[in-house]
């Protein structure tokens, strides 16, 4: 029996009267268990329950605070079926081609309800673990219980409970003890059509004294009709003495709403070289944080991005000295066009008994448009003595006086602002060793800057 | 006088306050021209005006080139027509290489010039910058610096130069060239120009002082006070200001009442 009761409309003034996110309709039959060992099961099943305890992300919360997620249509999405990639947008080949050296030692390329999976023999015969997710689950689930959920943990939020529960896809990348891998490993997660909920999990883990370069690479075309979601978990663990280059690139369509939980954890002598660029997506929130945790350890963070249209880009980082003589090294540059946002705020912390620890972070933005706005909010933490930190934000805008120097050498106005924004980022690509990487940026910008007028 | 700059009683504001109260001077290629006058009497302010500056407002005026009045142009537009500034301060371009920076301007006014043309081999510019750095004693590795950025006086002022002799104009006003630079530099930068003179160029040395016309010889000095142009004659004019000053002319004026 239903009570009519009358419905009261109140027109509210102020944005926090509007409607909250709707709920996702995800269900835990949705959590996959079949033929999974009994770790990954409790592990997945007791993410599901904080994924239901836990609540949307308060725009009250400092870190959510200046990205509005209320136009997420969570109630839209669902999770890719098998095969689901055959009736979609097909793979852009040209995203296989290697971003980094000549050619790769492994590749994964994880598609909607499928995948392609690619590594050296001889790599394979040393130990080294390159796979999808649901192969490792299957082959290597020993190795793969064992570090799951270690580096980022399921109750850090509503979206890292999401991934850790409902991860349909990722990547599993484990380097044995000693091991030097001299090609660059590369895999992509292409992520077409419209209502799907891309749900992601990437663990790396380099045991002592291992070496590796990877490059990981998220892309999907821009489709009209509505919006699509990534949620993500990257986990990685840099073993004593290993050393790890990781790369990770973003080019999301821009109806991609984009949420990722990522951490590096770094022991004894062993070193990270993190680079972010994005290029896509209509709304990202990422939070990586770089976990300093053994003595004499490294970690670099270098990031680009360039926005443009509506895009909304909001990077969370984290540099946490936890040991004494550990260094880092964070340098984000970005440029802005027309109606984009970027938010950029970041930490280093520095826990007591962390001495000697040189701690750097700075920000750069370039504005290139009246609408667009930066917001860099760099941050310190110091519980420690005998520490030298350092930080830097700054906003910008192209001087005038640069574009009138290089128009006065027959340079028109368009080109001139290209030239200026390259060598912006020439700064930061110098950190990048890898002409592919490079490459596609100069693309995204040659492609961004064709839209700004003179 | 087709081959020629044409410059016809240009009045020129800047924020309101008039600068230039009507300057006439014709430069024909082929012909050093100096532009002689104390700090403050406009001279820097026709140079960027001859580029199209955007802060400064014509207020009338023509300026002819090659049968256009390139005051309607953009300073790009006018850039393609030959036309160069050799600024006093060049700003700093960072992260943009000076090889990659003037390869890009050569290319643009190769298209400007021929909407067909694919551009400048790079082994070619290479060839043509390696040259060029020759002829103004520079080291090679500078072509691999930032433009501009973190430069000493002297370094800017030979890149100035180096972007002339690669741009190869018709028209090329030197800003206060000689500013900030010691003997030394002053005298390969004048070097540098004097190379580059022949029939197909014209010259106009913006300057303060009489020194550089030491090294770079002029065919015609101008004087400029408050605005206009009151003197012209040969070299012997620069010798004579040297001598007696910028107020021997102010005087000389005052008598024939021309400022009055």
């Amino acid at each position: 029996m239903t009570k009519e009761t009358p419905e009261i409309v109140v027109r509210g003034r102020r944005r926090e009267s509007r409607a909250l996110v709707k709920t996702f309709t995800f269900q835990r039959a949705m959590v996959r268990m079949a033929g999974l060992s009994q770790g990954l099961r409790a592990f997945r099943e007791q993410a599901w329950d904080l994924f239901e305890s836990l609540p949307m992300p308060d725009p009250k919360d400092e870190a959510w605070r200046r990205t509005d997620i209320s136009g997420l249509q969570a109630e839209t999405f669902r999770l890719p079926e098998p095969d689901a990639h055959l009736d979609l947008a097909p793979l852009d080949e040209n995203l296989l081609s290697p971003l980094a050296g000549e050619a790769h030692a492994g590749q994964v390329i994880l598609l909607p309800g499928g995948v392609r999976t690619d590594l050296d023999v001889s790599l394979r015969a040393q130990g080294v673990v390159f796979t999808d997710l649901r192969t490792a689950e299957r082959d290597h689930a020993g190795l793969l219980e064992a570090r799951l959920g270690k580096i980022v943990r399921p109750n850090e939020g509503k979206f890292a409970a999401m991934a850790a529960a409902l991860a349909h896809t990722g990547v599993f990348l484990y380097v044995p003890r000693g091991v030097t891998i001299e090609q660059p490993l590369h895999s992509l997660l292409w992520g077409p059509g419209v209502g799907l909920a891309h749900i992601s999990h990437l663990v790396i883990w380099l045991e002592e004294g291992a070496s590796v370069t990877y490059v990981h690479e998220y892309a999907s075309p821009t489709e009209e009709g509505g919006q699509t979601l990534h949620v993500g978990l990257v986990e990685v663990y840099v073993g004593e003495g290993a050393s790890l280059r990781f790369v990770e690139l973003q080019s999301w369509g821009e109806h991609v709403w984009n949420f990722t939980h990522e951490r590096v954890r770094v022991a004894r002598q062993g070193s990270v070289d993190w680079v972010f660029g994005a290029m896509g997506g209509h709304v990202t929130k990422n939070f990586a944080e770089l976990d300093l945790v053994g003595e004499g350890s490294s970690g670099r963070m270098s990031g680009f991005y360039f926005t443009d249209g509506d895009q909304h880009l909001d990077y969370d980082s984290q540099q946490n000295h936890l040991a004494p003589h550990t260094t880092s090294d964070l340098l984000f540059k970005g440029a802005l066009l027309d109606r984009s946002r970027v938010v950029w705020q970041g930490m280093i912390y520095v826990a007591p008994g962390a001495f000697k620890t040189d701690g750097y972070q700075a920000n750069r933005n370039l504005v290139l448009s009246r609408q667009a706005r930066a917001d860099s909010i760099p941050g310190l933490e110091i519980l420690a003595d005998d520490v030298r930190c350092t930080h830097g934000a700054t906003v910008g805008k192209i001087d005038p006086e640069q574009i009138f120097y290089l128009r006065a050498r027959g340079i028109p106005e368009v080109e001139a602002k290209r030239l200026i924004v390259e060598g912006f980022f020439d700064p930061i690509m110098q950190r990048i060793p890898f002409e592919g990487v490079r490459a596609r940026f100069q693309e995204a910008i040659q492609r961004k800057m064709q839209n700004l007028k003179g | 006088m087709t081959d020629a700059l044409v410059i016809r009683n240009l009045r020129v504001r800047i924020e309101g306050k008039e600068i230039l109260k009507g300057v006439n001077l014709t430069l024909p290629k082929g012909e050093v021209h100096a532009i002689m006058g104390p700090n403050g009497t406009g001279k820097s302010t026709l140079a960027y005006t001859l580029m199209g500056h955007p802060s400064y407002e014509v207020v009338e005026g023509e300026v002819w080139f090659k049968g256009q009045n390139i005051l309607e142009l953009e300073p790009d537009e006018r850039a393609h027509l030959g036309i160069f500034l050799a600024f006093q301060y060049p700003v700093a371009i960072p992260g943009v290489t000076i090889a990659n920076f003037l390869r890009t301007a050569l290319n643009a006014q190769r298209r400007a010039r021929d909407p067909e043309d694919k551009g400048i081999p790079i082994a070619e510019f290479r060839k043509l910058l390696k040259e060029k750095m020759a002829l103004l004693n520079m080291d090679p590795s500078f072509g691999g610096r930032y433009l501009n950025d973190g430069f000493s006086g002297g370094e800017k002022k030979r890149a100035e130069i180096l972007q002339m002799a690669v741009l190869q104009p018709e028209i090329a006003i030197l800003d206060e060239t000689d500013s900030g630079l010691d003997i030394d530099a002053l005298r390969i930068v004048a070097q540098g120009v004097n190379a580059l003179r022949g029939p197909n160029l014209g010259v106009l040395v913006i300057t303060h002082y009489q020194r550089i016309l030491n090294y770079i010889q002029p065919d015609v000095v101008h004087v400029m006070m408050d605005g206009r142009i009151v003197e012209s004659g040969g070299p012997d004019l620069a010798l004579h200001l040297e001598e007696k000053g910028y107020s021997w002319v102010r005087e000389k004026l005052e008598g024939d009442s021309v400022l009055a």
